[in-house]
């Protein structure tokens, strides 16, 4: 094996510093978002949407996934996000027993009297 | 025709024996699915929590002094050791494992205040009384709907499982970047740059547990009397 292809590891530390800034100011959204009032489906999906794109720059620069051969690339990411995803099965059933809680619409239920003698 | 020539026919010289097909080692490639499977570990806790906080009434308790504004600076601290472990990889890429060193020792300091900081805003949470399955008591009066449901008492329990794990896998980093760093002379630039995966994927890990548990659970409104 050629040590010296392997021992190449791309990217200038301008990069690396622009990635870092970027990141910071990922995160500054995320914080100032906090503090605005709007739905939570809506900010979910924006923070979500923000921590994607953080974990995609760390993985293709930081971890330098971007520079690998692409067999590298498709063996480890798809698998990832395919299980990933599958999990997500389980929120029906979350939803549905948040409505099947019960809600103390008047007063709280007593215990029936007792019907024993 | 000669092996070589059959496998460049088929396209498939990788495959055959004698060659990293991913031009990686053995060891990063084991590093890399070790990092598959943490991920997948991170990812059924997050979902978990996500599952737990979707069906109950969930307490948003965190007030911007101190869980947001420590939070925040933890971030600023692993974001900036990801940076340095990267500066550390490139310089043991060019054969400088004296800067390598440096910089993996600066990695570690960030490591270590991110720790620190993150006790001590375990330590804020444990004083106002929480617990793995108990809320404290000004909590529940205040996060009790108008319909009577308490909030989940679960929030302590998804808060210190999926922080704990982080914070563990923060400082398993710090002993092994400590290892890397004692021993980076005798090491290969390959095993550096393993060390290094590991340590993006905690600041990776991070990158969703912040927003998901931290900035998620913000006291807006500031409902909390304290």
């Amino acid at each position: 094996m050629s040590a010296h292809a392997e021992e190449h590891f791309a990217g200038s530390n301008k990069l690396f510093i622009s990635i870092w800034v970027w990141l910071l100011v990922f995160t500054l959204i995320e914080i100032g978002l906090a503090y605005r009032p709007m739905a939570i489906h809506i900010m979910l999906t924006i923070l979500l949407g923000l921590s994607i794109i953080k974990a995609a720059l760390i993985v293709a620069y930081f971890m330098h996934l971007k520079f690998e051969r692409l067999s590298l690339v498709l063996t480890i990411v798809p698998m990832l996000v395919i299980c990933i995803v599958l999990l997500f099965v389980f929120f029906p059933d979350s939803f549905r027993s948040y409505g099947l809680r019960y809600k103390f619409q008047e007063s709280p239920p007593v215990a029936p009297a007792s019907e024993e003698p | 025709m000669s092996t070589e020539a059959r496998a460049e026919h088929f396209g498939a010289a990788d495959w055959e024996g004698g060659t990293l097909p991913y031009r990686v080692g053995h060891r990063k490639l084991g590093m890399w699915l070790f990092i598959v499977s943490d991920s997948l570990t991170f990812s059924a806790l997050l979902i978990g929590y996500s599952y737990l906080r979707a069906s109950n009434n969930w307490p948003t308790p965190f007030p911007f002094y101190p869980s947001i504004v420590f939070s925040s600076v933890m971030t600023f601290c692993l974001l900036s050791s990801s940076l340095t472990m990267v500066f550390g990889v490139s310089a043991s890429s060019k054969g400088d494992k004296a800067r390598a060193r440096k910089w993996i020792l600066a990695t570690i300091f960030f490591g270590l205040a991110f720790i620190i900081l993150h006790l001590i805003e375990w330590n804020h949470l444990i004083g106002e009384g929480l617990r793995p399955f108990y809320l404290p008591e000004h909590w529940v009066k205040t996060f009790t709907l108008a319909d009577g449901t308490p909030p989940s008492p679960l929030f302590g329990a998804t808060f210190f499982a999926i922080t704990g794990l982080h914070m563990f896998h923060v400082a398993t980093g710090a002993i092994y970047l400590s290892v890397v760093a004692a021993r980076v002379k005798k090491l290969k630039h390959e095993d550096v740059e393993i060390s290094g995966l590991y340590w993006h994927f905690v600041d990776l890990v991070w990158m969703f547990v912040f927003p998901l548990i931290y900035i998620m659970s913000v006291d807006v409104g500031g409902h909390l009397a304290r």
